[in-house]
């Protein structure tokens, strides 16, 4: 839904760079926003702190998770960190709902709920998905992807369903005895089951599918720093998504999308970061399959 | 010389010429000297008293007086011809509870001195009968092994026990008993556990060393003292079935509920795989039930017999809050079925029973209501027929979780392998060189 090409004062425009004449300097287009990377930021920080006292709950007979327990000062403060990770989360989720529907809505900007841009799926993307599947087998061309190709809808809509069901059921645990005035009886002991499974979802699935899709995959490993750094070479913008690169030439907007080479202290910083939250993700992937299939 | 001044036949009264014990000289010397006098004033009186005196002393004082045997086992050092020592200390002899006895009355085969080397065993039994009795049916009755003096202390030392010198002063028993039984003590020889230390580590053993509470439960409040019998035979305080009376001694109300609860009556009816005080709280390590230890510790030993409660206890999430540390407050088995009188729900009684749910939920989520008590503690997800809702969001779920994993994990498998196998061929074109972006564009 987000889009940078209809908010281009928000992303971190510079100065039109010099055409054709610096052909030796790569151009840089911008994807995301400042407020979309920050937006990122805060959702892996608070998952991953939702996931390591999550699990450490879930997988409370495991000697990790109760090493890790008392390291922190035992479970009051696990569900303290779970609560107040969650609070912020949640805040982040009703900012970014509110900004979606106050572009979509209120400015009426298109593009957002339909369209090439949208993070709505549509035809296009199973069409993409089968043309994708034929291309791993080797049955057919590599499919032309637009601005969000279908695993990362997927993923946007599985972080969007995920946190309504998991921040539903989280809250109906919280504060059980108000949620009970209008949930059956049976739905406390479900919410348990629904919060943990889906949780235990989102973990595995982010960190080895995201991951891997996202960062790990030969195309961009070790990591696609573009959701750190906001921008993107020419080169990588063409040769990933080619669908928007020619309707950005077509439409003529080449000018507005760009952007500034990201300066090596973004660079470095977002490789910091980066690998640290994989790392983190990845310890925390381990655990759980061996705390699972234990 | 009369009997007060030689109650005990000395050697020269009786006029017999007596071989000295082989003892260091300097002090037989010094010994000797002291007696010097009443052997000038013998002397003098010799001829004439000699035999009727010897008749009078043996009549008025059949007893060894102490001091006239502390004259030799006085001194501290003494010891018989294997190297123990056979000294007496007079002026703790003198205040031990048989201070006002002669040494005679114990040590009976001494008729007069010399003694011969070697003595026979003080019989305690002459006068302590009923103990002797009682000894002889408990685990101690090996009398070789267990002489009254292991748990009693030094023979000439014994105070009544409720002096705090005594060894089986209350506050001293523990370690009486501990000599033997602990690590260090004869009980691993005899295969039996080792229980002082966790005594001493329990609420009764913190009572006892820590505060001096003379009422604390000590060894013998809980065994006996000299009928201690094996906690299998059916007589022992400590057989299962005794327990409750056993801690009812103190504890009488716990004694009292724990009879109304189905524990209690399970017992009574002679179901002895019901448990008892002790299967809970254990026998020796006691601990205080608020503290965490207790807390973290109790719930699988209520497993252990409801083996399914248990289990899906374990899903809940009170289980999942009470198995890390550091967070105790989450309900416990008896923080809903009680402790003592758990009674079943369809006791009006029982803190499960329906009518009682909001108070026993509610004690600790403020706010609780009727609907909010629907909640089952012991849901099984598994169960269809028991949570067929649950049962029903699990399968969903797990379904759900199955179905993204397995797709993705095989679309991303597949993808990785295209994406390289691109990657290399495009380097293989590019002449191996790497291409303008370091090789990202497969």
């Amino acid at each position: 839904m987000p889009d940078t090409e209809l908010a281009p004062t928000q992303a971190a425009t510079a100065p039109i760079a010099p055409p054709a004449s610096a052909t030796a300097a790569p151009r840089y287009f911008v994807r995301f926003t400042r407020e979309q990377r920050y937006m990122h930021a805060v959702l892996f920080t608070t998952f991953l702190g939702l996931a390591a006292t999550g699990l450490v709950m879930r997988f409370s007979e495991s000697f990790w998770a109760r090493k890790f327990a008392s390291g922190v000062g035992g479970f009051g403060a696990i569900l303290f960190l779970h609560k107040l990770c969650a609070i912020v989360l949640t805040i982040a989720f009703l900012i970014h709902v509110k900004e979606v529907f106050q572009r979509g809505l209120l400015r009426r900007e298109k593009g957002i709920f339909w369209g090439a841009t949208s993070m709505v799926a549509n035809w296009n993307d199973v069409k993409d998905l089968f043309g994708h599947m034929r291309w791993f087998l080797g049955l057919g061309p590599k499919p032309q992807f637009e601005r969000y190709a279908y695993w990362e809808k997927f993923d946007y809509w599985a972080v969007f369903w995920g946190m309504i069901v998991i921040g539903f059921s989280g809250y109906a645990m919280w504060f059980a005895p108000f949620f009970a005035h209008f949930l059956p009886g049976w739905a406390l002991n479900a919410v348990l089951v629904i919060h943990s499974e889906e949780g235990l979802l989102a973990i595995l699935f982010i960190f080895s599918i995201h991951f891997v899709n996202t960062h790990l995959r030969p195309d961009s490993f070790p990591m696609d720093m573009v959701i750190f750094t906001g921008v993107e070479s020419e080169e990588e913008f063409k040769h990933k998504r080619p669908l928007e690169y020619k309707r950005m030439l077509a439409e003529g907007k080449t000018e507005s999308r760009l952007g500034i080479a990201p300066p090596l202290w973004l660079l470095n910083f977002s490789k910091v970061v980066g690998t640290i939250a994989i790392a983190i993700g990845l310890t925390l992937l381990v655990l759980t399959l061996t705390a699972y299939f234990h | 010389m009369c009997a007060l001044c030689a109650p005990f036949p000395t050697r020269s009264g009786l006029g017999i010429k007596t071989p000295r014990r082989a003892k260091p000289l300097g002090k037989e010397d010094g010994r000797m000297n002291l007696a010097a006098p009443n052997k000038v004033r013998l002397k003098l009186h010799h001829h004439i008293l000699a035999a009727a005196l010897a008749i009078v002393a043996f009549a008025l004082a059949p007893a060894a007086r102490a001091q006239d045997c502390l004259t030799c086992h006085g001194d501290a050092t003494m010891t018989d011809s294997a190297g123990h020592s056979i000294a007496v200390d007079g002026q703790k002899f003198a205040s031990s509870i048989h201070g006002s006895l002669q040494c005679s009355n114990c040590h009976a085969d001494i008729k007069g001195y010399p003694h011969p080397d070697k003595i026979a065993p003080v019989q305690c039994e002459t006068c302590h009968a009923d103990q002797a009795a009682q000894l002889k049916t408990s685990v101690h009755a090996d009398a070789k092994e267990h002489p009254c003096t292991s748990c009693h202390g030094n023979a000439h030392d014994i105070y009544p026990k409720t002096d705090s010198r005594s060894a089986v002063y209350p506050l001293n028993v523990p370690k009486t008993c501990g000599q033997c039984h602990s690590n260090n003590g004869m009980a691993g020889k005899h295969g039996l556990p080792s229980v002082y230390p966790n005594y001493i580590d329990s609420i009764h053993g913190f009572a006892l060393s820590k505060e001096g509470l003379l009422v604390a439960a000590n060894c013998q409040s809980c065994h006996g003292s000299h009928g201690i019998l094996s906690h299998t035979n059916p007589a022992s305080p400590t057989y299962k079935s005794n327990v409750p009376k056993t801690c009812g001694n103190c504890h009488a109300k716990i004694e009292a509920d724990y009879e109304q609860g189905v524990h209690g009556k399970a017992i009574a009816a002679g179901n002895l795989s019901a448990p008892v005080c002790s299967d809970c709280h254990t026998a020796h390590a006691i601990l205080q039930p608020t503290e965490s230890a207790f807390r973290m510790q109790s719930t699988p030993i209520c497993g252990n017999c409801h083996k399914d409660k248990f289990s899906t206890y374990r899903d809940t999430f009170h289980s999942q809050l009470g198995s890390l540390g550091g967070y105790v407050e989450t309900a416990r088995c008896w923080d809903c079925h009680q402790a003592h009188d758990v009674r079943p729900a369809s006791d009006p009684a029982s803190p499960i029973n329906k009518a009682n749910l909001v108070t026993t939920c509610g004690r600790c989520h403020a706010g609780a209501n009727l609907s909010f008590v629907q909640y089952q503690p012991h849901a099984n997800a598994r169960d269809r027929k028991l949570s067929p809702g649950l049962y029903y969001v699990r399968l969903f779920m797990n379904l759900l979780l199955a179905c993204v994993l397995t797709f993705f994990m095989i679309h991303t498998i597949l993808w990785l392998i295209r994406s390289r196998y691109s990657q290399v061929k495009s380097k293989a074109a590019n002449g191996g060189g790497k291409s303008a972006n370091g090789g990202k564009n497969a």
